[in-house]
């Protein structure tokens, strides 16, 4: 079946399923978003232990997510693995730091005797939720911005300017990108905090920082998005790359479907912030989720199809990735194709789990009764 | 110079990681089957002591789970940030085992290990214990796909490289999957967490024990630890034949360096103990060893299965034996910079257009390409890894395999006739086996990723060729960094499961 698709067609399909879990990863960002909050929501300690309880039964589905962010990316499109993560080395590794303090806070937080005391690991979940977001949005506005690279005959690359990376910071659209996916992980967390858990309280604060979070994210999200339909892109033709201004625009308007699922993403984020704020609802979460999958979905493929860059190379234009030039070969994306095809069944069980675990809401009770609580 | 520091720098921090990552992969690997066990011996029996016992075991199980996790995340992103040629000449081939361990592993483990530790109330017990076999089986399954990535690295099978992309490209999934390396790996790997999984439940039983505390539950625990302990360590030993069996027809360095052999031959033995005389040079006379305590025909036997087969030394694979058709190493390096090249005129011709000139380059290359990886290096002794941490590590491995063997089989013998509470000094012996476990773990990873060198992937890339191109005190930072960050959280983990295991079963 798939051995009988061209390489192009493979190479889309591959581009479309890491969008897909990119934007599996950036919804479930809520737990790094919850992570911020235990200080603002929770006035109390029992209240913070029924927000980090409620995060703690999601926590590693974010990992986890990464995890095969990075393996998909390593599998399907191998030089731009080798070509981002081997250059800018200082964001991908202050990134990684903050996933590694964050896989032990859970579990070592309230535990007797745990060395670094309850407070470090409160910090280290900061740091994960706000830094370690924050530098996942940097990284991914540079491949719509671009990186210091080039690369020769042999496909070995190097990063041209000693900042490794970091100097992605500088520039506004990723700045832009890295804050709106911060205020957005804070959003979903208190839409998230709201449906787990039964407490008016919690309920009542959530919905207070949910309003404040709401306003920032839509600041950016709107700058974001008109930054992206003004920026200066690039193209390739027969392999050539050039620059073209307004490229994003023209990807859209090439694209009427990518409109509509991003329109629609877009609609089902706000009414999911419109209900919660102002019809009292606790299903937001659903709705933004939804939205945000469709959103973030939506972006990544408007970056990767319409003959566009994936990671424009500003030292070398030549040396620019393509999902043409940077995959893996036809033989291997096929058989991972192949693989491909569990995936529902794991969104299944995932669903499964999901509604089983979900089925009563967290509530102090349980939380004093259960001798495994976070 | 500043590039040797580099890969120098690259390859301690992979080092570390992976070394501190092994410290509680084996663990999970273990324990979770043992946990699965008991909680199937709850549900049969509908004892709550054993659901007692279950959630006293899970609990230590998730304090390790969860820095396993920690410093597993920074091994799948280390091949890109610190190994981007190796991730790009190797991607096609290495990375579709991360990506499947990724979907098939990784989801299954992280999702109901939420179910395991949190549903006792929300689901139905069996579905509760399936969700406990799940985790089990997809820390296993997890194991067997990073493992298949292992065994190629090992043994490359199932690729032909491609001029035009410069890399490696998979031609056979199923060679690359059923690479008898990579099952004999995995087998032997998951056999080794099998036995530290066993190990921990029985020396920190054997603590109750001695402690004259929570006595019922520690006799119930090592019961089950010691049986799948002696069962583990049995596998183990047939596993370990068949890897050293594999070293054996394609890592023939690495099988000398285990053995300190230097001059090959017939019916070799295999050194049981013995101090290696560290002046040894290849194509000297002296003695490779010191003192040396021998089992004759041993290794021509496990490692070819027949007692005549002759065994290469380290001399042999250097200078070549022409007697057995061993070719000197300098002739394999030639041939390699043939190889390079002929890639690099193809490379040229592809550019000018010039196709007879590629076609020439393409043949020449196809001629020599099995010797490709070798063109790299600048010496022929370079293709020996260091003898002495091969030799050591390999034998306190398999001393430490062996040892467990046996205190496995006394534990459960004084265990069924009731016993293992007299016999204090046995008890002792299973407590301060628990480190000796992670020590036995630690080396055979030395073994299998030292003796492997001077290449990442053996006979086609050497690691000099493999890393990042960034400098040198960028990575001696994050090396530092995760020196710090590690020994912090190991430092916690370590404190605080001693904690829970004073706290004991009832309030744990």
């Amino acid at each position: 079946m798939f051995g009988n698709l061209s390489l192009l067609t493979l190479q889309q399909y591959w581009w479309f399923l890491i969008s897909l879990i990119g934007a599996f990863f950036v919804f479930i960002t809520f737990v790094q978003g919850g992570q911020t909050l235990l200080y603002s929501i929770a006035k109390d300690e029992k209240q913070r232990d029924m927000l980090v309880a409620s995060l703690g039964r999601k926590w590693e589905l974010s990992f986890t997510s990464l995890v095969l962010f990075g393996g998909a990316l390593f599998a399907a499109f191998p030089l731009f693995y080798a070509v981002s993560f081997g250059g800018a080395y200082y964001v991908w590794m202050a990134i990684l730091f903050c996933f590694i303090v964050q896989a032990v806070s859970y579990e070592y937080r309230v535990k007797p005797n745990n060395f670094l005391g309850k407070r470090t690991y409160e910090t280290f979940l900061y740091i994960n939720g706000s830094l370690g977001i924050i530098l996942i949005g940097i990284a991914l506005g540079t491949l719509f911005t671009g990186g210091n690279f080039i690369r020769n005959s042999m496909n070995f690359s190097a990063w041209t300017l000693p900042s490794y990376g970091l100097e992605g910071a500088l520039h506004p659209f990723n700045l832009a990108f890295g804050f709106t996916l911060f205020f957005l992980a804070r959003a979903q967390a208190a839409l998230y905090f709201i449906n787990n858990i039964d407490d008016a309280m919690i309920h009542s604060h959530a919905k207070k920082q949910l309003f404040k979070d709401a306003i920032l994210f839509i600041g950016f999200f709107v700058l974001l998005v008109v930054m992206l339909l003004v920026m200066h892109g690039f193209s390739y033709n027969a392999g050539v790359v050039a620059h073209e201004s307004h490229k994003f625009l023209n990807n859209f308007l090439a694209t009427p479907l990518l409109i509509v699922t991003f329109g629609l993403g877009t609609v089902l984020v706000l009414y999911a912030l419109f209900l919660t704020l102002f019809k009292a609802s606790r299903r937001g979460i659903w709705f933004s989720g939804f939205g945000v999958i469709l959103v973030v979905t939506s972006l990544l493929c408007l970056l990767g199809f319409n003959a566009t860059p994936i990671y424009p190379s500003l030292s070398h234009l030549a040396s620019s990735l393509t999902i043409e030039n940077s995959s893996s070969s036809h033989y291997t994306l096929s058989v991972m194709s192949y693989v491909s095809l569990g995936v529902p069944l794991v969104l299944g069980y995932i669903y499964f789990v999901w509604r089983a675990m979900d089925k009563t809401n967290i509530t102090s009770a349980e939380i004093e009764a259960d001798s495994h609580h976070y | 110079m500043d590039h040797t520091l580099l890969v120098e720098l690259s390859r301690a921090q992979f080092a570390l990681t992976a070394l501190y990552h092994w410290l509680f992969v084996p663990l999970t690997l273990g324990l979770s089957f043992l946990l699965a066990i008991m909680e199937s011996i709850y549900v049969r029996t509908k004892n709550p002591e054993w659901k007692k016992l279950t959630k006293f075991w899970m609990t230590l199980f998730a304090i390790n789970f969860a820095i396993g996790l920690a410093t597993g995340i920074i091994l799948e992103f280390e091949f890109g940030t610190n190994w981007s040629n190796y991730s790009w000449i190797v991607g096609d081939l290495f990375g579709a085992p991360l990506a499947i361990e990724g979907i098939m592993a990784f989801f299954l483990e992280s999702t109901f290990f939420a179910v395991m530790f949190f549903g006792w109330d929300k689901v139905s017990p069996k579905v509760h214990l399936l969700s406990t076999w799940l985790v089990a089986i997809g820390s296993n399954l997890s194991a067997l796909w990073i493992l298949v990535a292992n065994g190629w690295m090992q043994h490359p099978v199932g690729m032909e490289f491609n001029l035009e992309s410069a890399r490696f490209e998979m031609k056979s999934f199923a060679d690359v999957l059923f690479n008898p390396n990579a099952v004999s790996k995995f087998l032997h790997t998951i056999g080794s967490g099998y036995v530290m999984g066993a190990l921990f439940v029985v020396g920190v039983s054997s603590w109750f024990l001695l402690k004259n505390r929570h006595i019922l539950f520690a006799k119930r625990s090592i019961i089950v630890g010691a049986s799948f302990g002696l069962l583990a360590s049995l596998f183990l030993l047939v596993t370990g034949d068949e890897s050293a069996h594999q070293v054996a027809m394609t890592q023939p360095t690495k099988l000398a360096a285990m053995e300190g052999l230097y001059d090959g031959k017939n019916r070799a033995g295999i050194v049981a103990i013995g101090q290696l005389n560290m002046e040894k040079k290849i194509g000297d006379t002296q003695d490779e060893f010191i003192w040396s305590i021998e089992i004759p025909y041993a290794l021509s036997f496990l490692g070819f299965h027949n007692i005549n087969a002759f065994v290469p030394g380290i001399d042999d694979l250097v200078l070549g034996n022409e007697k057995l058709s061993i070719e000197p190493a300098q002739s394999k390096l030639d041939k390699g910079k043939m190889a390079l090249d002929a890639l690099r005129d193809y490379k040229e011709a592809q550019q000018l257009g010039d196709t007879p000139r590629k076609e020439n380059a393409l043949a020449l290359f196809r001629s020599n390409e099995a010797y490709f990886g070798y063109g790299y290096l600048d010496k022929p002794e370079k293709i020996i890894p260091p003898v002495a941490l091969t030799f050591y590590s390999f034998h306190i491995m398999v001393g430490l395999g062996s040892w467990f063997l046996v205190l496995f089989f006394f534990v459960l013998y004084f265990s069924m006739i009731g016993k293992i509470a007299t016999k204090k000094l046995l008890l002792y012996a299973g407590l301060f086996s628990i480190p000796l476990g992670y020590i036995a773990g630690e080396t055979g990873w030395i073994v299998a990723e030292v003796g492997r060198q001077p290449w990442a992937i053996q006979g086609m890339l050497p690691v000099g060729m493999a890393s990042s191109h960034i400098d040198a005190v960028s990575v001696m930072i994050t090396l530092g960094l995760f020196a710090i960050i590690f020994t912090a959280l190991l430092i916690a983990e370590v404190k605080i499961m001693l904690k829970q295991i004073t706290i004991g079963p009832e309030e744990a």
